[in-house]
């Protein structure tokens, strides 16, 4: 029951950092300057500017992103400490809004309420900023079936329970020339409360109309199928069943047969490319904002190589930072982490989709406002 | 301790420092599980507070706190009460072979592997329930489906990965078996030598023996044991949340992929996302628990403590 407890903010380093500041201020210049922006945002090993401990906590997707960012950030600035705390996001949120970490990770962007809240604490607004996106896999597990395709309509049917065999005349009208079994399906859904689980049915919701009656949650709304714990209880699942289909992060579930989404007139794979696709057609929930960059995700887009059951992971933190290191610390983390050489060192680790360079820029830009106060 | 001060002179003075010390060491001992217990308690009852008082639209799931917290309370006892049904004739066939039957060497490893079992990790037992258990629990429940289907605990659909509350069941009952054995072997152990030897210079076999003798003295000892285990069951937590295919409903199907959550688990799955008002409503289903654990402790003590005569336990 003890909730994990927040690594305490020990001290921030007792160097002064008006060094730092101008690097993290060159890190941020460089925007849309794909090539230079690696250098830069290691670019403590010209300078020993940077150091102190910065400490996280919040959504287990992002973690193994943060390793990486972590690894060369560290590598780059060896007087700092990065520490993640991958407690889940909701409980990151209530961290960063108790003030026992820095900055949060999540799945979900905050509520209005939460925003509110974010402002007492910092006493200014919360910048969040998207720092990993990730494809979201339908895997199943039929064996003789290698190629699967799968409308947004069969699929919320499949998940709601309404088609219940694997040869049942809407799958088999959209898979011409594949011998479907007559096999029971067995939906398998996260048991935990998921960001993964709120993408996938913000896009049946979404996507799928009539046939997808819930709104997005967290927890599944659904009281059939089968729960397990985790993305790697899910494709545990799925892999010991036989007529399974479940949901999981593109990246863990390459064991499992993938199946390909009708978009539009296309059928599509999950890929990092695919992903970021979809990015260049969503929009921002509040486009006029410079700090709240939590993104819509257009679901329903119909436009060729796109794939839009994608996961979007935020980090949040306050505009005004308590001191000097630590607002330096955090702009340059964070200016890494949305770095195209930061996005491609978790698309390496983690299997993400890099930021387009649009919010790559934007997302700079909002960084770049972090003051010390 | 002042009086022992006063009634004791300095001669003693040396054992007297000794004395009191380690006294004061074993009462705050004793007084620290009171406040532990004490603290776990108030915690419990502040934080899990504002669920009660909370409108039925804030709990998750909408339906108010008694339909979320109904099937978890339900699938708490189901779980632990499969494990009992299972784990408490094992654990007596295990104790009295240790007991009675197997010869003194077999014996005493047969002992240390039960009580090796205990040292195994819940989690350890999650992914042995996961990957090998269930898999092979698959073709079991197709065949409980079809043959014994018109049992409510068996109507199916059996579920595919095996991954029911009956394989739970099966995960705690192994989980809790250690303990219930080696209670029931103490209690096995301490029967009157006389009792048994009277029986069988009457004449009775060795299994009549045991029944005429041992049963009738260890009764009690079997029965909170069976509670002590229960207690355990009802508490595990991660081998649950890893086995278990949960969907919070109620339903006494034992072998389809839609089981209740217990407690214990649900807490363990919801709690990483939870915010705000969920966290004080997975707080005061904890506070259920504790009631629930309690309660049974209480049963358990005081049936031991009822028949004193045997005081074997204690």
């Amino acid at each position: 029951m003890n909730r994990p407890s927040a690594p305490r903010v020990l001290l921030m380093g007792s160097l002064s950092l008006c060094v730092a500041v101008t690097l993290g201020a060159c890190s941020a210049s460089n925007e849309n300057n794909t090539p230079k922006t690696t250098p830069s945002s290691g670019g403590g090993s010209t300078a020993p500017a940077l150091s102190g401990t910065l400490n996280g906590a919040g959504s287990t997707a992002q973690q193994s992103a943060i390793e990486a960012w972590t690894a060369a950030f560290q590598t780059a600035n060896t007087g700092v400490t990065i520490n993640y705390d991958p407690v889940g996001s909701g409980g990151g949120v209530d961290e960063l809004l108790s003030g026992a970490v820095q900055f949060a990770g999540s799945d979900a962007y905050l509520t209005s309420d939460q925003i509110k809240q974010a402002k007492q604490k910092c006493g200014s607004d919360p910048i969040q900023v998207p720092v990993y996106v990730s494809p979201i896999a339908v895997a199943y597990n039929l064996p003789g079936v290698t190629k699967l395709n799968l409308s947004p309509d069969t699929l919320a049917q499949i998940f709601a329970g309404k088609i219940t065999t694997w040869n049942d005349k809407a799958i088999a009208g959209e898979n011409p020339g594949v011998k479907l079994p007559s096999t029971t399906i067995t939906p398998v859904h996260r048991s935990d409360s998921s960001g993964t689980t709120f993408n996938f049915t913000d896009y049946l919701s979404q996507a799928a109309g009539s046939a997808w009656k819930y709104p997005a949650s967290e927890d599944w709304p659904l009281k059939s199928g089968e729960g397990a714990d985790g993305t790697s209880g899910v494709v545990a699942a799925v892999q010991a069943g036989n007529g399974t289909i479940g949901y999981a992060d593109a990246s863990q579930a390459k064991a499992l047969s993938q199946a390909l989404i009708t978009v539009g007139s296309a059928h599509v794979a999950p890929s990092a490319a695919a992903a970021s696709k979809v990015l260049d057609q969503s929009t921002f929930v509040d486009p006029s904002s410079t700090t709240n960059l939590s993104m819509k995700v257009n679901r329903t887009t119909t436009s060729s190589g796109t794939y839009p059951i994608i996961l979007i992971s935020y980090q949040m933190f306050c505009q005004k930072q308590s001191s000097q290191s630590t607002a330096s610390l955090i702009k340059a983390f964070e200016a890494y982490a949305v770095s195209s050489g930061g996005q491609a060192a978790a698309a390496k680790q983690a299997g993400s989709a890099p930021l387009t360079a649009a919010i790559i820029a934007k997302a700079t830009k909002a960084i770049n406002t972090v003051t010390a106060g | 301790m002042t009086t022992t001060h006063t009634e004791r002179g300095s001669r003693h003075a040396p054992r007297r420092i000794g004395d009191r010390l380690f006294r004061g060491v074993a009462t705050s001992a004793g007084g620290l599980i009171l406040v532990t217990l004490a603290g776990v308690a108030i915690f419990l009852t502040y934080e899990g507070f504002p669920a009660f008082t909370a409108s039925r639209s804030q709990i998750p799931g909408g339906q108010g706190l008694a339909s979320y917290i109904g099937p978890l309370v339900f699938g708490t006892i189901l779980a632990a009460t499969l494990a009992l049904v299972i784990s408490t004739p094992l654990s007596v066939g295990v104790a009295l072979f240790i007991s009675h039957y197997a010869p003194r060497r077999l014996a005493w490893l047969l002992g240390y592997l039960v009580d090796l079992l205990a040292a195994v990790p819940s989690v350890v037992y999650g992914l042995w329930g996961i990957f090998l258990l269930s898999p092979k629990m698959v073709p079991i429940y197709a065949w409980l489906q079809a043959h014994l289907g018109f049992l409510p605990f068996f109507t199916g659909p059996a579920s595919v990965t095996g991954r029911t509350i009956l394989t739970a069941g099966i995960v705690l009952a192994i989980m809790i078996l250690p303990i219930s054995t080696s209670l029931c072997r103490e209690v096995f152990l301490q029967t009157p030598r006389l009792h048994e030897e009277a029986a069988l210079a009457l004449g009775a076999t060795r299994w009549e023996s045991i029944r005429l003798a041992v049963f009738p003295y260890a009764r009690s000892g079997i029965v909170s044991a069976a509670m002590l285990g229960l207690g355990r069951a009802l508490g595990e937590t991660m081998a649950v949340a890893m086995v278990l295919s949960v969907s919070n409903v109620v339903t006494f199907n034992l072998i389809s992929s839609v089981n209740p959550n217990t407690i214990a688990a649900n807490i363990a799955l919801s709690f990483p996302d939870s915010s705000g008002i969920a966290v004080n409503v997975l707080i005061a289903t904890g506070l259920v628990l504790f009631v629930i654990t309690f309660v049974v402790n209480f049963i358990a003590r005081a049936l031991v403590g009822s028949k004193g005569s045997s005081g074997a336990v204690t």
